[in-house]
């Protein structure tokens, strides 16, 4: 059958080595069945050594498109996606115009379809223009052919308690969830960098901890409030691991993620004032990144995003006050997961799929993503090294920005080949022809 | 001495010492002549890049250069490519390539000399960046500290004000701890960094505990564009816990002095006949800065060979 892999000797999950046939865009086999099923011109995939998962799922992407064509576009963030091992992303709507209408969210939806390297699901803003004042028309994004569900100010924060209600209780109409940024804004007001004892020797306006854990127990009560769902972007405190924690146990339909940056880089890395380690929220302590693991690690957050955030060099190679906060994500959330979580002994493979594309597709509402590897599921995959090391370059990533915190740092694992649909999108490492995956159906979602 | 000149902190006391030592000596070198001026860095191009308006600090840089004989370059962002929007790093490429030899940095963000001396070849001076320092500044109080009271170690020294938002106050918790000095910073709650416990200094709200048998009082200047804040309720209230008055200024031991960075705000943080009182340096201090900045820009190239 033509279009058919067999991938040999992979391990799913990190667990028996096993053949993996993957046909008409689901798995068709596992086991001994699998090469028997693959005919003759099938694409071999050689497997040995290598950990299968189903493909990455990220909940928080910027691909900067339209508006800052110069910073990303949905083809290249596409590619930087398809190569990290994902195969749907959710791309946020503080874009140039706000993907605040249906006409926006269906032409970045359309573009990623175009594309094809990964399933481009856009996230509707919250408020029009995300300024925070009136609700955008959430039902006309939900309606659309993008089938909005996630809807964020992301950027900023839905800080007015009211229309934060009133949110969440509009999007339990189609099923939908708030993505809160989650930052109150007057204990923010100018701030640059965590507020510790390094923002006060470096002289930089502080972001304390404290107006991330505010306003999430502010909206974990609204949520409780109103019967709605609420989904926590880029926590970044224990306090915030706290807070979750405490709603949780009392029932809250409650969800939260953390960045891979926020995993293992700390505010004392904007000693150098090289805004290339600014980021919103901020690098906070060595005790938060620890907190945020531990967290991660018994479910209390429930999912890795990227929050990747490319930037053009002139927003970065300038003061750090004035540069623009962000950092590229997707190629390297998979090998930062592995040293910060899966090397540590905090997460199994299993536990890698959950929080990295079981979870963050349910989240998002995607039925076709997240899915077990099994027989009869939709073949969205990724086939990873674990025992490659790479270093990274940000000049050689596939993004059209190269502002990555892990400039020449060298990660663990790598991303040997991505599967969309059954179709190969990266291959050795290597990004395949992306007119040949867009020739498969996008998937469906709940 | 390092390259740059971007923090107090970076400062060994021996550095310290060998810099205010150099002050001295260049104090005693100018003072028997009648053209205050030295041959030292005759042919050296000094570029006073200033992004925020400094009148005092520009000033002082600009006389110190030119009294070693320096070639003089004053780059305002107002009115030039930086207010076309030219970037720091551009700018930085175009100093380069007009070879200033030091590249003096005023900034309102903190950390951007820092940046800039990634980008330029010769060497940078902090001249005050956002509410990160102005080491200088600390030095020169150093300076005037030293002439009055000689060896600074084991001296108490009460620093009141806007920590918070003073670059001035980091440079010098820094320096004078370096020094051995016993630093006190007195300033509302709400004017002091979150962070203050990690500083080599003591903290307290109550003013006139601290000023009793201190050594010197430095004075902050308290930025009233800050106001809306709520820092404070108000300044008549401000001034009447945080205020320098001549009763205040008694608490202080006989032999110790008054500083203040300047501007003043007289009648807000210190009284009028407090500034020009016997005890005060202030005006010492704006003459300390040049001969200062003089040991400063001299030693940054003396490193490179360039003699006396």
């Amino acid at each position: 059958m033509s279009g058919t892999v067999l991938i040999t000797g992979t391990r799913p999950y990190g667990g028996e080595a096993v053949d993996v046939l993957l046909a008409d865009g689901v798995v068709a086999a596992i086991g001994a069945d699998a090469a028997a099923g693959a005919d003759a011109d099938a694409l071999r995939v050689d497997g040995a050594g290598t950990v299968l998962l189903p493909g990455l799922v990220d909940l928080h992407t910027h691909l900067r498109e339209p508006g800052r064509e110069d910073a990303e576009t949905v083809e290249t963030g596409s590619r930087a996606a398809a190569l990290g091992g994902y195969t749907a992303v959710f791309a946020m709507p503080n874009t140039d115009p706000t993907a605040d209408t249906a006409g926006v969210v269906e032409q970045v939806f359309r573009l990623g379809q175009a594309v094809g390297l990964v399933d481009v699901q856009p996230i509707g803003a919250v408020t029009v223009g995300r300024r925070g004042e009136r609700l955008a028309e959430l039902a006309a994004m939900a309606d659309s052919a993008a089938n909005v569900r996630v809807f964020s100010d992301d950027g900023d924060c839905v800080s007015d308690p009211l229309l934060m209600r009133r949110s969440l209780e509009y999007v339990k109409t189609f099923g939908g969830v708030i993505a809160q940024h989650a930052q109150e804004p007057r204990l923010t007001v100018g701030a640059q960098m965590h507020e510790g004892d390094v923002s006060a020797r470096l002289g930089m306006v502080g972001w304390p901890a404290v107006a991330e854990e505010a306003i999430i127990a502010r909206d974990c009560l609204l949520t409780d409030h109103v019967d709605s769902r609420l989904h926590v972007c880029h926590l970044s405190t224990a306090g915030s691991v706290a807070v979750i924690a405490a709603a949780k146990a009392r029932g809250t339909r409650v969800t939260a993620e953390v960045t891979p940056h926020h995993l293992v880089l700390t505010d004392t890395l904007a000693e150098d004032y090289d805004p290339v380690f600014k980021v919103n929220p901020p690098l906070r302590t060595a005790s938060d990144v620890e907190a945020v693991r531990r967290g991660l690690a018994d479910g209390t957050i429930d999912i890795v995003a990227t929050d990747h955030a490319p930037h053009a060099p002139q927003h970065k190679e300038c003061e750090w006050d004035q540069a623009s906060p962000g950092m590229l994500g997707l190629q390297t959330a998979l090998s930062v997961v592995v040293d910060t979580m899966v090397n540590p002994g905090l997460l199994d493979w299993r536990g890698v799929a959950r929080v990295m594309s079981e979870n963050p597709a349910a989240i998002g509402g995607l039925v076709d993503h997240g899915r077990p590897v099994a027989v009869g599921e939709p073949a969205n995959l990724t086939l990873v090294d674990p025992a490659a090391e790479w270093t990274v370059r940000g000049a050689e990533l596939a993004s059209l920005s190269a502002n990555t915190p892990f400039e020449g740092h060298v990660l663990p694992a790598r991303v040997v080949a991505t599967f969309l649909r059954g179709r190969p999108t990266v291959l050795d490492g290597r990004l395949q022809d992306p007119t040949a995956a867009a020739a498969t159906t996008p998937a469906g979602r709940s | 001495m390092p390259r740059h000149l971007l923090s107090a902190g970076q400062l060994s006391r021996d550095a310290v010492e060998h810099l205010l030592d150099t002050a001295q000596r260049i104090d005693q070198a100018i003072a028997g002549r009648e053209i205050r001026k030295l041959p030292t860095l005759r042919g050296r191009t000094v570029v006073n890049l200033f992004y925020e308006d400094s009148t005092r600090t520009r000033i002082s840089f600009e006389v110190a250069a030119k009294r070693l004989s320096a070639d003089v370059i004053n780059f305002s962002a107002k009115g030039s490519s930086v207010s076309k929007g030219e970037s720091l790093k551009d700018t930085a490429w175009t100093l380069q390539a007009m070879g200033a030899d030091i590249v003096v940095c005023r900034h309102s963000s903190s950390g951007a000399p820092q940046r800039l001396s990634n980008w330029v070849e010769g060497h940078v001076v902090n001249a005050g960046d956002g509410t990160h320092e102005h080491p200088t500044q600390a030095l020169l109080d150093a300076y005037t500290l030293r002439r009055h009271l000689g060896d600074l170690a084991g001296r108490r020294i009460v620093v009141v004000g806007d920590v918070l938002h003073s670059r001035v106050a980091r440079s010098n918790v820094l320096l004078l701890s370096t020094l051995g000095a016993d630093v006190t910073l007195v300033a509302p709650p709400t004017l002091l960094p979150v962070g203050v416990a990690a500083w080599p200094a003591q903290v307290d709200y109550d003013l006139d505990r601290a000023l009793r048998g201190a050594d010197a009082v430095m004075m902050l200047r308290v930025q009233r564009e800050r106001m809306g804040g709520a820092f404070f309720p108000t300044e008549r209230e401000y001034s009447r816990r945080y205020g320098l008055d001549a009763r205040r200024r008694d608490l202080i031991a006989g032999h110790g002095i008054v500083l203040h960075p300047g501007p003043m705000n007289r009648g807000m943080e210190i009284a009028h006949d407090v500034a020009d009182g016997p005890n005060s340096v202030i005006v010492e201090q704006v003459a300390n800065g040049v001969t200062v900045r003089m040991a400063v820009l001299y030693t940054l190239l003396a490193n490179e060979g360039a003699g006396v």
